[in-house]
């Protein structure tokens, strides 16, 4: 392989193209766009994201489900992701769960119209749990709600499954 | 929680001028300052753009925006959005064009003492919507007539002959001026001598109206930052180990291998100042680790190695304190206080016919917020910044001011959308902590605690022992009643007489107080180092419990309906005085009762194999009830229905009450199901989330059906923990049906499963 890669690195051909070695780092894509990771293999994805990124809205606080992300479209925990294992995966943020207009997602405006909200600090990962659970099961049962893993101590729970029901069943917006 | 506790030292002059601040051209901007005797009104001032800085309450701009400052930090309590809307109201504002900003605190320099320049700035007590009653009307009045008097010259029509409209001035012959194009004009109108009069109930178009949070959006897109989203660029990021015993030392400290991890700068210790009140100063001697970003002070933290040495406290345990109030309580001493002594309880229990005792014990609890306490600081020579979570920015400032000689208005905190008080973030160890280590290192620091840490390291809501007696005549009518409590005072170390210390475990006017003709409340003090301070929703919690569970064991000792019961207590529609001044309206508590009973189908009671329990409950001139259904699965205990009415006065948001209503429930059911921290050699034994666990979706119930009882001719009443006292009896009272089981000690799940 070295000697490939000498015999392919010759001058730079005078178009403004500039050789460059591939660098070590994480390559990941986080709410579309991509970014790599040279620092600690094993930093959490949720201090990348905050810390480095500064996107805030995923929280720290686990036990509460509030550091949800989607991991290829699935919600973890951002920080039980240590960066090695995220090369090449796909994660959405709160952030990302708008359109790139604005629009914002079905589950956004279902808690919106619902008020779905305490404090607030716990909102994006029900918000990220529940575009999980619409996925798999797009009617979900109240048995099915039960299972979310966020808690809340604000009590939103109810008005969460009173917005989890408007997506389900089709009427979100204001009327 | 209570506003006695969380007043200490803030007492706010009643005597305010209402204030117009000119600001940049074609701007109105209208403020509230405290005032003393010799203030002049104070001249038009210019103000900066920025919104933290923003000087006023209300901000018109030349194209008609409005913009509102939220005075109360907003823990979820949604006075973000009720405070602004009682504003906008009065200034018959266009609610669409409404923008509103988290004011931070307002201060100023008044020869060296702070003037506090928005009145009176403290969230998740209750107090806030009971307070904004009394004093922000005026500000959108204010703003209102000062538009109309603009108008006026402008039209050439009598103030008194235009109306306003939805941010429109709009004159008799069908004129109609926007308050943008009359706002610059507005802003050089004299100032009335007299507060401008207030609406007319009956044209209130905001308040009694719906409304959803105002954060709403911000919240769903991961915009609205909370403090711990806060950011300095050369900010040092700040970890802390703390000493398991709060008057503990540390013995040996071994940074070595902390040092070693990359991005660790700094390891630190920090100590108690001697002689300062709790909450002042930091909670219990720490190790500090300061580093460059968070996961490097967290992998320092791990790699501490710390020796703690135990202080006098260091054999406590919550049994032995529990023992030593059962042992006050079956014993002859003198009580601590004497709380309130109607009539002859002995001498009525010497003719009684029939007598009922009972023992019921409410654990201890812990804060558990969602954001951790957090602190981000910046010192300069002449100025500290500092964003926090806090629900009593003034009571942060002073812990500011006194570890930095600043002058009053060198101080700015800025209050970001909290996640989570409950009582929590009335204290400030946590502000403490982060200027400490900022001063040490000469740097800003961002502090973060671990919410292991903050279930460790509380000011813990205090359990409680309450022996409940009550005698009855021969015609079953309740002729006394005796309680006698025991419990740690939540006042204790925080500079309050000790004849006072009952004020935050008891209330005098608890029912069946002014009920029952004899009547008496006895308190004992219990003393540990285990610290202590306000928790939502007590001292109802553990009295609430304790006496409406009670009033349910006396129902079933006559074999009677508890509703019957409850309802014959209460005896007709009146009035009663209340010790600490108002009354208690038994007429707007038997509503209640009603209500959630007919919702219920109460009349089920006797033979539905579901539970069904009942609980009322007054509290600051607020009135809620509770009725809840359940059923047994096994061991599963399935809550079927919870119906909750409220009686607050005036309701300014319905939509955010009725969210405040079934919050409260449900964070009561969660505390009652599983909730109790418990000590042992001087240490909590709850060392992470797990070990406290919030109830789960699966563990409450579906929904929380909300009777709000409209009473429009009262003042509003704060809501923010009103329907917590009455879920756990009315829980109990259901799980006694449903099981033949009395649970007397919370929390629920793990003494009914014990029990069965």
């Amino acid at each position: 392989m070295a000697l490939a890669q000498d015999l392919v690195t010759p001058a730079a051909p005078g178009n403004g193209i500039v050789p460059e070695k591939v660098r070590d780092g994480i390559d990941l894509e986080i709410n579309g766009e991509h970014y790599r990771h040279t620092g600690d293999p094993q930093m959490p994805l949720l201090w990348y994201l905050r810390d480095v990124l500064r996107l805030t809205g995923t929280k720290y606080a686990r036990e509460t489900g509030a550091d949800l992300v989607l991991l290829n479209g699935k919600a973890v925990s951002a920080i039980a992701q240590p960066m090695v294992k995220l090369a090449g995966k796909s994660v959405i943020t709160v952030e990302g769960l708008a359109a790139n207009d604005g629009g914002l997602h079905p589950v956004q405006q279902a808690f919106i119209d619902e008020d779905a909200i305490g404090c607030g600090y716990c909102t994006p990962g029900w918000l990220i749990a529940a575009v999980d659970l619409l996925k798999r099961k797009p009617r979900p049962t109240d048995d099915d709600l039960d299972q979310l893993p966020n808690l809340c101590r604000c009590g939103c729970q109810t008005r969460v499954r009173r917005a989890i029901k408007r997506v389900a069943a089709g009427k979100v917006g204001p009327a | 929680m209570n506003e006695r506790i969380t007043h200490d030292g803030i007492r706010l002059s009643r005597r305010r001028f209402l204030q117009v601040l000119a600001g940049g051209a074609g701007v109105l901007m209208v403020g509230i300052r405290t005032a003393r005797a010799v203030d002049a009104p104070l001249p038009p001032a210019l103000l900066g753009d920025n919104f933290y800085d923003l000087g006023a309450y209300v901000r018109i701009d030349g194209d008609g925006n409005v913009l509102i400052g939220a005075r109360d930090p907003d823990t979820g309590t949604g006075v973000a959005t009720s405070l602004p809307r009682i504003i906008a109201d009065e200034l018959d504002a266009d609610w669409t064009r409404v923008s509103v900003v988290p004011l931070g605190l307002g201060v100023s320099d008044n020869n060296g003492q702070p003037r506090w320049d928005y009145g009176r700035q403290i969230g998740g007590t209750g107090g806030s919507i009971p307070a904004a009653w009394n004093d922000l009307r005026q500000m959108g009045a204010l703003a209102r007539w000062l538009l109309l008097q603009a108008a006026a010259r402008q039209l050439g029509v009598q103030a008194d002959r235009l109306r306003c409209d939805s941010g429109t001035v709009i004159a008799p012959d069908g004129r109609r001026l926007g308050y943008g194009s009359l706002a610059e004009s507005a802003g050089k109108i004299a100032l009335p001598n007299n507060p401008p009069p207030l609406k007319a109930p009956d044209r209130y178009r905001l308040i009694g109206q719906p409304a959803g949070d105002v954060d709403a959006r911000g919240i769903v897109t991961g915009q609205t930052p909370f403090a711990i989203d806060h950011f300095y660029g050369d900010a040092l990021v700040a970890v802390l180990v703390h000493c398991p015993w709060p008057d503990g030392t540390l013995a040996n400290l071994d940074a070595t291998d902390a040092m070693a991890v990359k991005g660790v700068l700094k390891v630190l210790q920090l100590k108690p100042e001697p002689g300062q009140p709790l909450g002042h100063t930091v909670i219990a001697p720490a190790v500090a680790v300061l580093a460059e970003d968070t996961w490097s002070a967290l992998q320092g933290r791990q790699k501490l190695k710390l020796e703690w040495k135990p202080g006098a406290s260091g054999s406590e345990s919550s049994a032995a304190l529990e023992q030593q109030a059962d042992a006050l309580l079956n014993g002859k001493t003198e009580p601590t206080s004497r709380v309130r002594n109607d009539g002859d309880f002995d001498a009525a229990g010497r003719k009684a016919a029939r007598r009922v005792q009972a023992t019921y014990y409410q654990p201890w609890l812990a804060h558990a917020t969602a954001e951790p306490m957090n602190c981000l600081v910046r010192l300069d020579k002449d100025h500290a910044s500092v964003v926090v979570p806090t629900q009593a920015p003034q009571k942060a400032w002073a812990v500011v001011q006194r570890l930095t000689g600043l002058g009053p208005a060198q101080i700015e905190i800025k209050v970001p959308r909290v996640g989570g008080g409950y009582g929590r973030r009335l204290d400030h160890d946590y502000v403490a902590e982060a200027v400490m280590l900022a001063k040490a290192v000469d740097k800003p620091v961002r502090l973060l605690w671990t919410h292991g840490q903050d279930l460790e390291h509380d000011y813990y809501g205090c359990g409680s022992v309450h022996q409940l007696s009550a005698v009855m005549d021969r015609k079953r009518q309740l002729t006394g009643w005796n309680q006698r409590m025991a419990s740690a005072s939540a006042l204790a170390r925080r500079g309050v007489p000790d004849n006072r210390l009952w004020t935050s475990e008891l209330d005098a006017d608890q029912l069946p107080a002014a009920l029952v003709p004899n009547y008496r409340s006895d308190w004992y003090a219990l003393n540990t180092a285990i610290p202590r301070g306000p928790m939502r929703g007590m001292p109802h919690l553990g009295n609430a419990f304790a006496v409406q569970s009670f009033i349910d064991e006396i129902a079933q000792s006559m074999k009677e309906d508890p509703l019957d019961t409850q309802l014959r207590l209460l005896g007709p529609s009146r009035q009663l005085p209340l010790s600490a001044g108002g009354v208690l309206d038994t007429g707007r508590l038997i509503k209640v009762l009603k209500l959630v009973a007919d919702r219920i189908e109460w009349k089920n009671w006797l033979h539905s194999v579901n539970g069904l329990g009942i609980a009322c409950w007054h509290l600051n001139g607020a009135y809620v009830a509770h009725a809840i259904e359940v059923a047994m699965q096994g061991e599963r205990l399935i809550i079927q229905r919870v119906v909750c009415a409220v009686d607050v006065g005036r309701v300014i948001n319905p939509q955010g009450l009725e969210g405040q209503v079934a919050g409260a429930t449900l964070d009561a059911l969660s505390n009652a199901l599983n909730l109790a921290i418990t000590f042992k050699d001087g240490q909590i034994q709850q060392h992470h989330p797990k070990d406290y666990p919030l109830a789960t979706m699966a563990q409450l119930p579906d929904a929380v059906e909300v009777i709000v009882v409209p009473n429009d001719d009262l003042p509003p009443a704060g809501a923010s923990f009103l329907a917590m006292p009455t879920a756990a009896p009315a829980l109990a009272n259901a799980v006694f049906r449903a099981t033949a089981v009395r649970v007397r000690r919370l929390p629920l799940m793990k003494e009914l499963l014990r029990l069965l």
